[in-house]
């Protein structure tokens, strides 16, 4: 059982729209989930279900109007406790663009831990140290709006590296990329968790992101509707949509084959995995199972 | 063969000529987009992609080769570019980006108001952009553009280039940004355009939407026309693809695994036609 | 149109050059001591002394002198301009009259102080390009803060004005190549900028500049929330990566420029 990093506990936000004070959004509506010290969590949801409301009270951006959300046990609305989440929960955005703030790459990078008053020659060594985690050493001088895409994401992710937090919550960093940048950053954000151990909560709308995820939590109108290992979900969805929320592809097409009498096993959800439990159908020498 | 709408010869295209930063990024391609078609345009970033489009319509002049709009030179002496832009309507990425006017409507108005129509005409034409993109304008039609949400106000966006009447509709990755849902309507309004005889291109990353909507697919690659093809020529290619750095749809890339692990299955493009394939296939080996 | 990336004016070459490697502080603390002395200096030989050295610096900076003149294409016409208008006033010192347009009179004298005004703008452009040329917007927001930092006990926000500028150069691309995407998407509905009078121009723009505006402040809000998720409390406690240090070049450029300055202002 691994310790829990994340707590929380029937979080409620509720907002005042900007163009109507008087009228209330309820953006979470009791949500309770507890993610352990090195997890990789995929969250998905479609439009207005919360997933970026949740992403932001993980490290504090938002504090809870009811209900309570702990980082490493600490409350974020205790005095100084949303600071003490920040240092330990970095955070990717959507748009590559609005994170980067300096003009050269390894400015930026070091913007973090200058924020946090580490000693220059340390924060020399993150720099370079998080930069060939993502594979961008060689980009250090550059400017961002030179870089690609799914380049400066990469730096985001460095920037974020170089203050060593325990997790990183990415707020659907692959929607505005293309397949190249997407596939660099889930690359960097897959040996982040599997190599260095670090706490992965990945939002997303497309359900071939989470690929990689242990573990899904599917939100709907502020809610949790779902929460389990990633494979019994994908085809607990490709059994019955729920909502907006569709299962990756693969896994609806292992469905359609069982209901055609291909015996496809549960939990196949990629094009290896599927070609895979196919060939095996097919013994060389013997019949298969149709 | 009908003549075509757009056609482009021998184009080439340098950015930034003169200066230290010059840079090719269209060499010598004749491409060009035929009435009533759906065509895809791909290939890996930087190929040149966004910058062909921006020659079909004026946006941007070749520095060598000819682009005719409805077999006239754009850049010869009597070129009217006005029109050509009429003509073919572009819609560039993340489009919602441009939307400026107090009400949808107005903002649809932009475009029929610069080509000069009586205020009845107008408001005719932006009605029918609306409702071609699903947007009904009594409900929307008087509300901000940007009281809605990211896939509506891009459909405002396409109705504000759809007003003008185009015989050709350009895409530049319409779907990009989008979830599933979003994605999903704009698709499907694009079907339908199309099948009302409108001729539209689309660039594209999505594989699986090139095989969906595409009758034929030009392949692009460091300023060049590699391949060009229907969507089931060019996915039989996927070495070729994979050279430039393309993929294929995932019902082609599962027929691929699978046959690499000895199972014969028929080419599917879509995952209907994959199960199709699959099915038939494990049926045969009985 | 693609005036996005290519600007020279205010672009940092990256050069190893004796220029490069000076403190920003010097730097800008000695371009300031050069545009004074600019505008005091009373005659062509003291400008012309200024140029030399200005030139000299661009030499030791190592900057290609066919790029650092291109720079001074934008200002052509102003330059120009400026010129042409000083032309016709004399401040009273009698001589000979050039030719005359309607009520103006161009005169030689006047002539002569219109070339003055011209040659002083030019190498105040070249000299605050050589700044820029010389200086990356770090260094340079750096450098300014650190010279704000007495002012602080008056209330002048030092190190958010740095943050400000900083932030700003880092955008001025990315909004360059947003207003050009934005203009061409509303080119391809019909507009055009290029023609009618100023105020049916001026009005042209209002497709380009409501998305820009409202970019602007899209951008800012999620910047914003991407620096405090970074922790960014405002300047108190924060360290930096890269400190400013004086070295020996800094000492014997400090003179120079000095002894430079008190020189050309005494030159007759």
């Amino acid at each position: 059982m691994r310790e829990p990093f994340f707590e929380v506990e029937d979080l409620r936000f509720t907002y005042h729209r900007q163009s109507d004070r008087a009228q209330a959004v309820v953006a979470l509506d009791g949500l309770s989930c507890v993610i352990g010290r090195g997890e990789y969590v995929g969250v998905v949801g479609g439009n207005g279900s919360g997933k970026s409301t949740l992403a932001k009270h993980l490290n504090a951006l938002l504090l809870p109007t009811g209900g309570q959300v702990r980082v490493a046990g600490v409350d974020t609305r205790a005095p100084e406790g949303a600071w003490a989440a920040r240092r330990r929960v970095g955070m990717i955005f959507q748009n590559p663009d609005n994170q980067l703030v300096a003009t050269v790459v390894e400015e930026d990078v070091a913007f973090g831990p200058e924020n946090l008053g580490v000693p220059p020659a340390e924060i020399r060594r993150r720099v370079d140290q998080a930069l060939d985690a993502v594979g961008m050493a060689a980009f250090r001088r550059r400017a961002p709006h030179l870089l690609s895409g799914g380049q400066k994401q990469r730096v985001a992710i460095a920037g974020v590296l170089a203050m060593h937090p325990e997790s990183i919550v990415l707020d659907e960093p692959t929607t505005m990329l293309d397949p190249q940048g997407r596939a660099e950053v889930l690359e960097v954000v897959r040996t982040l968790n599997r190599r260095d151990g670090i706490t992965i909560v990945l939002i997303s709308h497309a359900m071939e992101d989470l690929i990689d995820a242990e573990r899904i939590i599917a939100l709907d109108s502020g809610r949790i509707v779902l929460d389990g290992p990633a494979a019994r979900i994908f085809d607990r969805l490709a059994e019955a949509p729920l909502g907006p929320l569709a299962p990756p592809p693969i896994a609806a097409l292992a469905r359609w084959l069982r209901e055609d009498g291909v015996e496809v096993p549960p939990g196949v959800h990629t094009v290896d995995a599927l070609a895979d439990a196919l060939s095996g159908l097919f013994e060389p020498g013997g019949a298969s199972h149709a | 063969m009908p003549d075509p709408l757009v056609a482009c010869e021998g184009v080439s295209f340098t950015y930034r000529r003169g200066t230290p930063m010059e840079a090719l990024a269209l060499r010598g391609i004749s491409v060009d987009i035929r009435p009533r078609e759906a065509m895809a345009l791909i290939g890996p970033t930087g190929s040149g992609k966004s910058t062909l489009v921006q020659l079909f319509n004026g946006l941007l002049r070749p520095t060598e080769g000819t682009v005719r709009v409805a077999g006239q030179d754009l850049w010869g002496p009597r070129a009217d570019r006005r029109r050509a832009r009429q003509q073919v309507g572009l819609v560039f990425q993340f489009p919602e980006y441009q939307l400026f006017e107090e009400t949808v409507r107005r903002d649809v108005a932009y475009g029929p108001e610069r080509l000069s129509l009586g205020e009845a005409e107008v408001a005719e034409r932006v009605d029918e952009a609306l409702h071609a993109v699903g947007l009904d304008p009594s409900r929307f039609g008087d509300r901000s553009p940007f009281a809605l949400s990211g896939g509506e106000m891009r459909r405002v966006a396409l109705a504000g280039v759809l007003a003008m009447r185009p015989t050709v509709l350009v895409l530049d990755e319409p779907t990009a940004g989008l979830d599933p849902r979003g994605k999903e309507e704009i698709l499907a309004r694009l079907e339908l355009l199309h099948r009302q005889g409108l001729a539209v291109v689309v660039i594209t990353h999505n594989m699986d939407e090139v095989a969906r909507l595409a009758d034929r697919v030009v392949v692009l690659a460091e300023g060049r026309v590699v391949m060009t093809g229907s969507p089931a020529e060019i996915f039989r290619r996927d070495e070729d693809l994979r050279r430039v750095g393309l993929g294929l749809p995932q019902a082609a890339r599962l027929v691929r695994a699978l046959r690499a692990r000895g199972l014969p299955v028929a080419d599917a493009l879509t995952m209907s036609a994959a199960r199709a394939a699959i099915v038939a296939a494990v049926r045969a080996g009985t | 149109m693609e005036f996005a990336t290519y600007v020279p004016i205010g672009q940092y070459i990256q050069r190893e050059s004796a220029v490069h490697g000076l403190d920003p502080r010097t730097k800008i603390v000695a371009t300031g001591a050069l545009v004074i002395v600019l505008f005091f200096v009373p005659t062509f030989a003291g400008l012309g002394a200024c140029g030399i050295v200005i030139l000299a610096l661009l030499v030791a900076s190592r900057i290609p002198l066919l790029f650092a003149l291109r720079s001074l294409r934008p200002v052509l016409f102003l330059l120009a301009l400026t010129v042409f208008l000083n032309m016709f006033f004399t401040g009273g010192v009698p001589s000979r009259t050039l030719f005359t347009i309607g009520p103006l009179v161009a005169t030689e004298a006047g002539l002569r102080a219109a070339l003055f005004i011209g040659l002083r703008l030019l190498l105040l452009v070249a000299l605050t390009s050589l700044l820029t040329f010389t200086t990356s917007p770090v260094e340079l927001t750096d450098g300014v803060e650190w010279l704000l930092r007495p002012l602080r006990r008056f209330g002048v926000p030092g190190h958010e004005l740095a943050m400000m500028m900083s932030i700003a150069l880092r955008f001025v691309p990315t909004l360059l190549e947003e207003t050009e995407r934005i203009m061409k998407a509303q080119m391809a509905r019909g507009a055009e900028f290029s023609q009618g009078h100023i105020l049916a121009r001026a009005r042209a723009m209002i497709p380009v500049l409501v998305p820009l505006m409202l970019s602007a402040f899209r951008r800012s809000e999620e910047l914003a929330l991407a620096m405090e998720a970074r922790c960014y409390r405002g300047g108190s406690e924060r360290t930096r990566m890269k400190e400013l240090r004086w070295r020996a070049a800094d000492g014997l450029a400090a003179v120079l420029i000095g002894a430079a300055c008190v020189l050309f202002l005494r030159v007759r």
